[in-house]
Formats: C-alpha cells, sequence, structure tokens
C-alpha cells in the first residue's frame, strides 16, 4: 500500500485534484461573492436573477463562455494569442501543489522544504501569458496594457518578495509548513512583521492588478487592457487565472502572517497537535480555518475595490520603487536587529502599537462638515 | 535603424471613458500626451437649422436633446430668449419663475451628479457612480412627477409653464432637500479626502484664469480657475435675484479645484431649492402663463440670451425676420462645445490616464457639442 509510487505520485495526484476542484469551486464562488459584495457596498443588489439568491450564477456565467463565439482577431500573431491566456493559468493551478490547506501530512499536496521560493517563482511567470496576449492582439490598447501590467509586476515583486524575507528570518525556514508550526508555538506573523505584513497586502493587490492597482486593464483608460481583444473562454481563462492568483495570494498571506490552519498562538488554542487528536475531523476543521481565513482576505480585495480611485501609472511606480521597496528594505534591518539581540518577542509590541495607532485613527471622531460652506470651495 | 517616432492612438469615439461619441486623436510617447485633438461632429443632428424651419414653440422638445442630461435648462435658456425677443420677459408670473427656478436647480443637482459619477469612475472609483445615481433617480422621479419625462424633460413654454405643480411635489422636493446634504457628505467622504483620488487631481489640467477667460470658458471650469462669474448673479434671471446663494470658486484652477467647485455648488443649488419651497407656497396655484399671443411672431430683430446652465454659459442667438413664426436664423452658444476647445492645452504633457479625468472634469455631452 505505501510503496514509493503511491506515496510520490499516486497520493499527492489525487489530493491535488481534489484541492484543485476545491479551490475552482471557490473562484467560480469568489465571482458570485464579489459581485454580490460589490452590490452591497454600492446600494444595488448584485446578480440575483439566476437561482436561489443569484447563486446558479457560478454556473451559468461559464456556460456562457463556453457557448459565445471566440473571436480571433485577423492580425493577431496566433500562437501568441492562443498561449496568452493559457501562461498564466498553469502556475497559477500548479501552485496550489505547495500550499499546506491543512495540517501535514494528510491535508497538504506536498511538502517541499523550499516551498515558498517554488511558489514565488512560479507565481512571476505569470506575467508572461499578459505580456504576449497583449502583444499578440496587436490592439494599441492592449499592448499599453500589456507594457503597463509588465511594469507594474515586475516592480511589485520586489516588494513581495522583500516582505517576505522578514517572516523567513524569524521562522529560519523557507517550508511553509515549518513557518506555520513556528506561528502557533509563538504569535502570528503579522504582529512582529506588521509592517511586512501590510506591504505584503499592497503588492499582493498590485500583483494581481486589482484596485488601486487595476492599471493594466483599467476599463475607462485602456477599454480592457490587454484582454481587450479576448473573448469567450480565452477572456474566462485570464480572469480563472486572475481569481486563481487572488486565491493563491490570500493563502499565502494566511500562510505567512496569519497562522495558516491553526487557530491558536503560544501553543494554546486549536494548534496543529490539537487538531491531530481529532483525527480526520481535526483535519477538515483545520482546513475548514484555514479557508475562511482566505476568504476573509478575498473580501478585503472586494472591500478595496469599492473604496479605491485608480492610481496612475507612474504614482504607481512611485510608490512600489520609492515607498515600498525602503521600507521592506528597512523593515528587514529592523528585524535583523531584534534577532541580533536575541529579542523576537519585543517586536510583538511593534505590532500592537502599530494596530492601536491604527484603531485610534480610525475610531477617531471625525469633524462635522458646515452645513453651508462659505464662498470658497477650498477646506482649508 | 531604431526608427522612433510616437504613437498615435485613437481615442474614441467607441470608448468607456469619452463620456459618448467624442474622438480624441492622440500622438503619445510612451504614456505621455504630445498632442491631443479632438475631432467631433460624430452626433451632428443639425439642430439649429431645424429650429429654422419650425414654429417657436416647436423647437422647444428639439432643445431638450442637445444637453440630454440637462434639458430643463436648455428648455430655459430658449424660452427666456424668445420671451427677450418678444419683449415679454416682465409678464411672466411669479409661479412660473419660481417653478422654473426649482426645475433648473433640480437640473444642475441632477447634471452634476451624473458629472461626479463618471468623473469617478473614469478614475477608477466605483462606488460613487451608484451613490450618485441613487439620488439622481431621486430626482429624475421628481421630474417624471412633474411632466411624464424623465431625461428629455420639455417641461417650459414660452410665456409660463405647462403645469402647475402637482399635488404633493413641492413637499416631496422638501423631503428630497432636507436628505441631499448628507447624500454630498457621503460622496465627499468617498473622495475628498482619499489621497489617490486627490494624487490624480490636485494638479492635473491647471487652467489659469486669464486662459479660461481668453478662450472662452464658462460654468464649474472658469470658476474652478477662480474667476468668481455666474450668471445667476452677472446677469441675473427669473427670480436669482432674491434668492441667497454663494458663487463657490476655487483657487489652483486643477481638476481638484473644479471637482470642489461643482460639489459645493450641488449643496448652493439645494440652498436656493430650500428658499424657493417657502417662496413658491405663497404664490396663487395655477397661475402659470403670461397673457401673450398664441402665435409667435417676434418683431424683427435679434437677441442673444444667455443662461448659467449646469455645464456654463448657455447661449441662444435669435434673429427674426418679423414676418414668420419661426427663426430666420438661431445659434446656440453650448457650455460643453466651448469648453472642449481647452482639452489638448490641458491635456498636453499630461499622461493618458488624466485625459480620462479631463474629459470628465470639462464635463462634456456630445449632444450639446455636436448639435
Amino acid at each position: 500500500m505505501n510503496t514509493p509510487l503511491m506515496h510520490y505520485l499516486v497520493w499527492p495526484l489525487v489530493k491535488f485534484l481534489i484541492a484543485f476542484i476545491i479551490v475552482q469551486v471557490l473562484v467560480a464562488a469568489m465571482n458570485w461573492i464579489e459581485r454580490r459584495l460589490l452590490g452591497l457596498f454600492q446600494a444595488r443588489l448584485g446578480p440575483n436573477r439566476v437561482g436561489y439568491k443569484g447563486l446558479l450564477q457560478i454556473i451559468a456565467d461559464p456556460v456562457k463562455f463556453l457557448l459565445k463565439e471566440d473571436i480571433v482577431p485577423a492580425s493577431a500573431e496566433k500562437v501568441a494569442y492562443f498561449l496568452g491566456p493559457i501562461l498564466p493559468l498553469i502556475p497559477a493551478f500548479i501552485v496550489f501543489c505547495l500550499i499546506p490547506f491543512g495540517p501535514p501530512p494528510t491535508f497538504t499536496v506536498t511538502r517541499v522544504n523550499v516551498g515558498l521560493l517554488l511558489i514565488l517563482a512560479l507565481t512571476s511567470t505569470g506575467v508572461y501569458g499578459i505580456i504576449l496576449g497583449g502583444w499578440a492582439s496587436n490592439n494599441k490598447y492592449s499592448l499599453m496594457g500589456g507594457l503597463r501590467s509588465a511594469a507594474q509586476m515586475v516592480s511589485y515583486e520586489v516588494p513581495f518578495g522583500l516582505s517576505i524575507v522578514g517572516v523567513l528570518m524569524i521562522c529560519g525556514s523557507l517550508d511553509l509548513v515549518t513557518i506555520v508550526r513556528y506561528q502557533e508555538t509563538n504569535a502570528w506573523n503579522f504582529l512582529p512583521q506588521i509592517v511586512a505584513c501590510f506591504i505584503f497586502l499592497v503588492a499582493m493587490n498590485a500583483e494581481n492588478n486589482r484596485t488601486p492597482f487595476d492599471l493594466p486593464e483599467a476599463e475607462s483608460e485602456l477599454v480592457a487592457g490587454y484582454h481587450t481583444e479576448y473573448s469567450a473562454m480565452k477572456f474566462a481563462f485570464f480572469m480563472l487565472a486572475e481569481f486563481s492568483m487572488m486565491i493563491v495570494n490570500s493563502c499565502l498571506m494566511v500562510t505567512l502572517f496569519f497562522g495558516g490552519w491553526t487557530l491558536g498562538m503560544f501553543g494554546i488554542g486549536l494548534t496543529t497537535d490539537v487538531l491531530r487528536h481529532m483525527g480526520m475531523f481535526g483535519g477538515i476543521l483545520g482546513t475548514l480555518i484555514f479557508v475562511t481565513k482566505v476568504m476573509l482576505f478575498m473580501l478585503i480585495y472586494v472591500w478595496f475595490r469599492a473604496t479605491f480611485p485608480r492610481f496612475r501609472f507612474d504614482q504607481l511606480m512611485d510608490l512600489g520603487w520609492k515607498w515600498m521597496i525602503p521600507l521592506a528594505l528597512g523593515n528587514i534591518f529592523v528585524t535583523a536587529i531584534f534577532i541580533l539581540a536575541g529579542q523576537e518577542r519585543l517586536m510583538y509590541w511593534i505590532g500592537i502599537v502599530s494596530i492601536g495607532l491604527a484603531a485610534m485613527y480610525l475610531f477617531k471622531p471625525k469633524p462635522k462638515r458646515a452645513a453651508a460652506p462659505g464662498k470658497v470651495a477650498h477646506a482649508s | 535603424m531604431f526608427d522612433v517616432h510616437e504613437m498615435e492612438v485613437n481615442f474614441g469615439p467607441q470608448h468607456p471613458s469619452t463620456h459618448g461619441v467624442l474622438r480624441v486623436l492622440l500622438k503619445i510617447d510612451g504614456e505621455r500626451i504630445i498632442e491631443a485633438k479632438p475631432i467631433i461632429g460624430y452626433l451632428h443632428r443639425g439642430t439649429e437649422k431645424l429650429f429654422e424651419h419650425m414654429a417657436y414653440p416647436q423647437c422647444i422638445p428639439h432643445t431638450d436633446r442637445m444637453d440630454y442630461v440637462a434639458s430643463a435648462t436648455n428648455n430655459l435658456g430658449f424660452v427666456e430668449a424668445v420671451e427677450k425677443i418678444l419683449g415679454v420677459t416682465k409678464l411672466i408670473p411669479r409661479r412660473a419663475q419660481i417653478l422654473r427656478v426649482i426645475l433648473s436647480e433640480l437640473q444642475r443637482i441632477s447634471s452634476h451628479l451624473l458629472w461626479l459619477a463618471t468623473h469617478a469612475i473614469d478614475i477608477g472609483a466605483m462606488t460613487p457612480f451608484f451613490y450618485c445615481f441613487r439620488e439622481r433617480e431621486q430626482i429624475l422621479d421628481l421630474f417624471e412627477a412633474y411632466c411624464g419625462a424623465r431625461l428629455t424633460l420639455n417641461c417650459m413654454r414660452i410665456g409660463g409653464m405647462p403645469e402647475d405643480a402637482p399635488h404633493g411635489w413641492l413637499d416631496e422636493i422638501e423631503a428630497f432637500c432636507a436628505k441631499f446634504d448628507a447624500a454630498v457628505d457621503e460622496y465627499e467622504s468617498l473622495l475628498t479626502t482619499n489621497r489617490i483620488w486627490k494624487r490624480r487631481t490636485v494638479g492635473i489640467g491647471v487652467l489659469s484664469p486669464e486662459d479660461a477667460i481668453e478662450w472662452g470658458i464658462t460654468g464649474p471650469p472658469l470658476r474652478g480657475s477662480g474667476v468668481e462669474w455666474d450668471l445667476r448673479r452677472a446677469q441675473p434671471y427669473e427670480c436669482y435675484p432674491e434668492l441667497e446663494f454663494d458663487i463657490p470658486i476655487g483657487r489652483n484652477g486643477d481638476t481638484y479645484d473644479r471637482y470642489l467647485c461643482r460639489m459645493a455648488e450641488m449643496r448652493q443649488s439645494n440652498r436656493i431649492l430650500k428658499q424657493c419651497i417657502p417662496l413658491i407656497k405663497q404664490t396663487t396655484p395655477g397661475d402659470l402663463k403670461a397673457k401673450i399671443s398664441k402665435v409667435i411672431r417676434p418683431p424683427e430683430g435679434e437677441v442673444y440670451h444667455s443662461i448659467e446652465a449646469p455645464k456654463g454659459e448657455l447661449g441662444y442667438y435669435i434673429v427674426s425676420d418679423g414676418k414668420t413664426q419661426n427663426a430666420y436664423r438661431c445659434h446656440v452658444r453650448p457650455p460643453s462645445f466651448v469648453n472642449l476647445q481647452a482639452l489638448p492645452m490641458l491635456a498636453k504633457g499630461h499622461l493618458v490616464s488624466d485625459l480620462v479625468a479631463l474629459i470628465g472634469t470639462i464635463d462634456i455631452v456630445l449632444g450639446e457639442v455636436d448639435r
């Protein structure tokens, strides 16, 4: 039963398939959740016609995409045009092999000791499809979208990667399972690494071309950016890749900063050992905890989309290179000092104080605006 | 070998953020605009020519279709111009005057709401769009209650108003006014202090007061540059002299100041509406029509009359030969058309993303640009 073949090939494949299906269902569900939630944000209903509360929209959308006519522009570069939507899809799917959904070994597809590096390497290849698709469409708007996307994803890859370094330094491992195990015996990493967590949040929005960084597909400027000329299933592939990458990044966020599948700190609460004692049920519980956390971060994506206007291209670059990268480097430096001093736990106070300050700012009573402003429209 | 030349992009006429069928021929270097050339005429319907072939009252529905998001003010400008050439401006009953002001201020709010909605969505903020439409819908419902139409109102007549305010209509307006300031606060809470919004609008498309005057810019773009010029004050018409309101002006003449101006103008319009309700309740119901001849045949002569439309100075120039029931020539001075002239100047040196913000901030309606 436990032959190497089973151990290294069959079981991982089976688990990958299960994870794949779950993630695809999540992607489809996310589409509905996003539209529904945006509706709530924006004083309207969102999709509510197909099925109970519009839930069948999840099925209706793919069916629509499958049945639509697949238009290929006459002047498109055919091979590249076909490759465009497929290339980002492949890494987005493979990455799910590496993410620990629940307590290992049962609920983790594969455990790689350089898992984090592998994930970073895979996810950064997604940009090729977008550039290729944008260029091959032979449309100026698509080209500009592709170029913007290339510049943006390459730029934000740097703070994205750098923000993780602090976590690696604290946990001392690239293995995602070890990182989660470290967090359940100490505090979740968002406390000592609050700056990195913030950078990661911003960079993951930029990586996924989501508002306020959705310049590559800025509807009001570039029509639809790199996927202007794509229709039917090819367009759906782009969307699928985007949503899958959103889920991947949320998974990374949860794994790196928010304790993965556990619900406990300092060895108290639902830690891996507690979950393992519960057997299969504990594993499923852990996975559910993980998925819930991931969905919370998916909601943050939607929340951002409902709130923010869009950055301009040069401002985006400005933010990335002049603010995010120095901030990430500074975070590494500070973390290094604390580790050298052997006082990692003192860093929790950075997190606690930052969260306290943010809460104070948020709940500060806002000055009420005068009912009839004066002659000059300027407030100050 | 490396032949460096700028890229030419046709921005429109089919584009999500040109607000209709505006076409801008762009020469861009990377994303930077070297030259932006607006090409118009895709919505030309020969409105001015049509005016020469129909009797004056028949022209009013056609004025609706120029600035189709602000038809009440279009009507107002036209009927006032005809009244002026007839010499009956003083005869218009007070109730009709106040009703006209109510309709045009409601229209101003609804036009500004549409502007804010599209401007925000152009810059990427999606949510204000729906919030604005929520309030705009209420205004359109009020229009519907008054005249049955929601967009092309055809709600004014030469010499007065066609209908009296329906039962309970004024109270509905009062209820709307009571809530509207809070709604503007809500839009402002999403945008005014938002860092991204400010980065996208502050310093973008700076229009100096001198340039604005030389190009004939009117309305909020002119006031955004700090020129206190509002025809409701400068050349008062209807019952505006009795009403208290401020003219909001900007300081720097950039997109952000124009935004602030329009937001403040919505509050001021609301203030005017609040004053109008008690005024109209003092007048006799049904007293809406001046005693003028049914056949409108103005004496020979010409007249230019302009009003403050939501987008700027809307003027009608009418020449009458004194013999027929239709104008010998009718020229319209649409604010959007004149304001659009500033686009090449404003856009030069900015990025493509700013162009959509600039088209938004000029607030054009192509029906009015092309007529």
